[in-house]
């Protein structure tokens, strides 16, 4: 069933990654990819890695998470090491034909897979720790200086809370047409795929039209509550610095400067 | 033999997880043939569960299901074809309609049966004229029609299909007044017409009293009780303690005759209040 899929996968909790400003968490997050593309050393790597395995103990995010985050890159991370793997030039190891492996390939591959293993840790950490609803707000903070260029901030913010908002709706609003077209005989199991592809229409048109008509109820709703847009609007939920931030921000600092200094002074393996 | 039938039947939400719920458990139920069956219980009771699975919508967890004395889960064709001998009309149904007319979206069922053109032609008349649409609606776009017109129209969609058992899931959800006892004369000139079995979930005690001949209460997933209206409502006082009401008129007769009126008793129809009504009124009159 549809219903079961999770989405916004957000795990509630009380810990202080949970506490954190989740403005704090994207600039730090950023941060966080950034080092790991300016460091090449297996070193600084472990202690990335032990960083990681610290945050998550802290925000107690099951280990099962993170497997049901990398599994849908795994595909992804194998196609870019095998590339690597062959593209890389240097001395070969092993020549076939027009194949060959090289031991800088063979590196290169293995520091990009890991790289992006990291990358997707890291940045799952920022959507289970956050709600959507947080996360949304610290972006539109965030982009905030952009409205110099005239960049319409409020609007994409709460464009994308909107569109949070209604995913679980839209997902039951399905079911319940799939079920109704089931009822009239629809067949979306069988077939060839343009058979099928057919048999959507009768899904997503209806889909389209309540879709529709919800933006439709939702805009009336909002003026009549005489929304108008981000100007001179106030929040009722105030993003505030704390000394909390401040401490996890220098504490990563000094993770992330240890990682880099290592990177730099430790003898270089690629 | 019944026509619907079923054993123990049960589902469980959420298997396997601590949010594990049981919407509809151990289910017995017969219902014969030709009847309406008006289907009453809270949101929450499993009706609309229970009346998924009589089409092979839902899998039950454990029971079997039997339409005309076959297990309805036995092969996938039969499945198939029950999906067709019980036509079901969910609530709101006309956020299913995606047709540019109305004739091809009444269209939609009978062609997924395999019917052949003549065949489709006639069952989209057909349905049409069940549920009170005239010709001029035909090449219109359901989408420009009003509301209670829609819902005729998703309904004429499924009677399209010819089904032995019709199921309504909340028909006048939604509707005005006008729009509720049109739809519900229609349904009951269809069930006249057609002596199919028909179930009609509804909320409203007065309507199931004045259109069905039997009545099957739903209660936190359990059958509460299965019978005749009488029957039925002669056990109001455990009826308004599961939290629902019996028709307002009853109500009214009950407390008379506890104040010591000779009321009279099975009294669920405003129809049938009048009748008693008149009948003192005349009785004294005479004396």
């Amino acid at each position: 069933m549809l219903s079961d899929i999770t989405i916004g996968q957000f795990f509630p909790g009380k810990s202080i990654v949970h506490r954190l400003d989740p403005r704090a968490k994207i600039l730090l997050v950023i941060a966080f990819i950034i080092l790991l593309f300016v460091v090449r050393n297996p070193v600084s790597f472990v202690l990335i890695g032990i960083f990681l395995a610290v945050i998550y103990i802290v925000a107690k995010i099951p280990a099962r998470a993170i497997w049901r985050g990398v599994k849908p890159i795994l595909p992804l991370i194998l196609f870019t090491s095998i590339l690597n793997l062959f593209f890389v030039d240097g001395e070969p190891l092993v020549k076939w034909w027009i194949f060959k492996i090289t031991a800088e390939g063979i590196s290169v591959a293995v520091l990009m897979a890991v790289r992006i293993v990291c990358l997707i840790i890291g940045s799952l950490l920022l959507t289970y720790t956050t709600s959507p609803i947080a996360l949304t707000d610290a972006i539109e903070r965030l982009l905030k200086p952009l409205k110099v260029i005239r960049f319409p901030v409020h609007e994409m913010a709460m464009m994308m809370t909107i569109a949070l908002r209604f995913i679980p709706t839209l997902l039951e609003e399905t079911d319940k047409i799939m079920s109704a077209q089931k009822a009239r005989g629809a067949d979306l199991e069988t077939g060839s795929i343009i058979r099928r592809a057919k048999a959507l229409i009768p899904i997503l048109i209806p889909l389209f039209v309540s879709a529709f008509r919800r933006a439709e109820d939702l805009a009336l709703a909002m003026e009549c509550r005489c929304y108008r847009g981000g100007e001179g609007r106030t929040r009722m939920k105030q993003l505030h610095f704390s000394h909390l931030d401040g401490i996890s921000a220098v504490a990563t600092g000094v993770v992330f400067v240890a990682a880099v200094l290592l990177d730099v002074f430790l003898p270089k393996i690629i | 033999m019944a026509i619907i039938k079923t054993e123990h039947l049960t589902h469980l939400y959420g298997t396997g997880t601590p949010f594990e719920k049981a919407a509809i458990r151990d289910v017995n139920l017969e219902i014969e043939e030709g009847e309406l069956v008006g289907v009453i219980g809270h949101t929450g009771s499993g009706k609309s569960t229970l009346i998924q699975h009589l089409n092979g919508l839902l899998k039950p967890t454990s029971g079997h299901i039997y339409i005309d004395g076959t297990d309805i889960f036995e092969s996938v064709q039969i499945l198939q074809k029950t999906r067709f001998k019980v036509g079901l009309v969910f609530q709101y149904p006309e956020y299913q309609l995606f047709e540019e007319t109305v004739e091809k979206d009444i269209a939609f069922g009978p062609k997924n049966l395999g019917f052949t053109e003549e065949q489709v032609k006639e069952a989209v008349s057909h349905a049409m004229e069940c549920v009170g649409l005239s010709d001029a609606f035909r090449k219109k776009s359901p989408f420009e029609l009003s509301g209670g017109q829609k819902r005729r129209v998703a309904i004429a969609g499924v009677i399209a299909m010819r089904p032995k058992v019709l199921i309504l899931d909340e028909p006048t959800a939604g509707l005005d007044p006008k729009g509720r006892d049109t739809i519900l004369n229609l349904i009951s000139d269809y069930h006249r017409a057609e002596k199919n079995t028909v179930l009609l979930v509804s909320h409203s005690m007065e309507d199931v009293a004045k259109y069905c001949s039997k009545v099957l209460v739903m209660n936190q997933g359990h059958v509460f009780s299965y019978g005749t209206v009488a029957e039925t409502f002669s056990r109001a006082d455990e009826i308004e303690q599961i939290g629902l009401a019996v028709p307002q008129v009853t109500r009214l007769f009950s407390a008379l005759a506890k104040e010591g009126y000779e009321a009279g008793e099975e009294v669920y129809t405003i129809v049938r209040a009048k009748e008693i009504l008149l009948e003192k009124f005349l009785q004294k009159g005479g004396a």
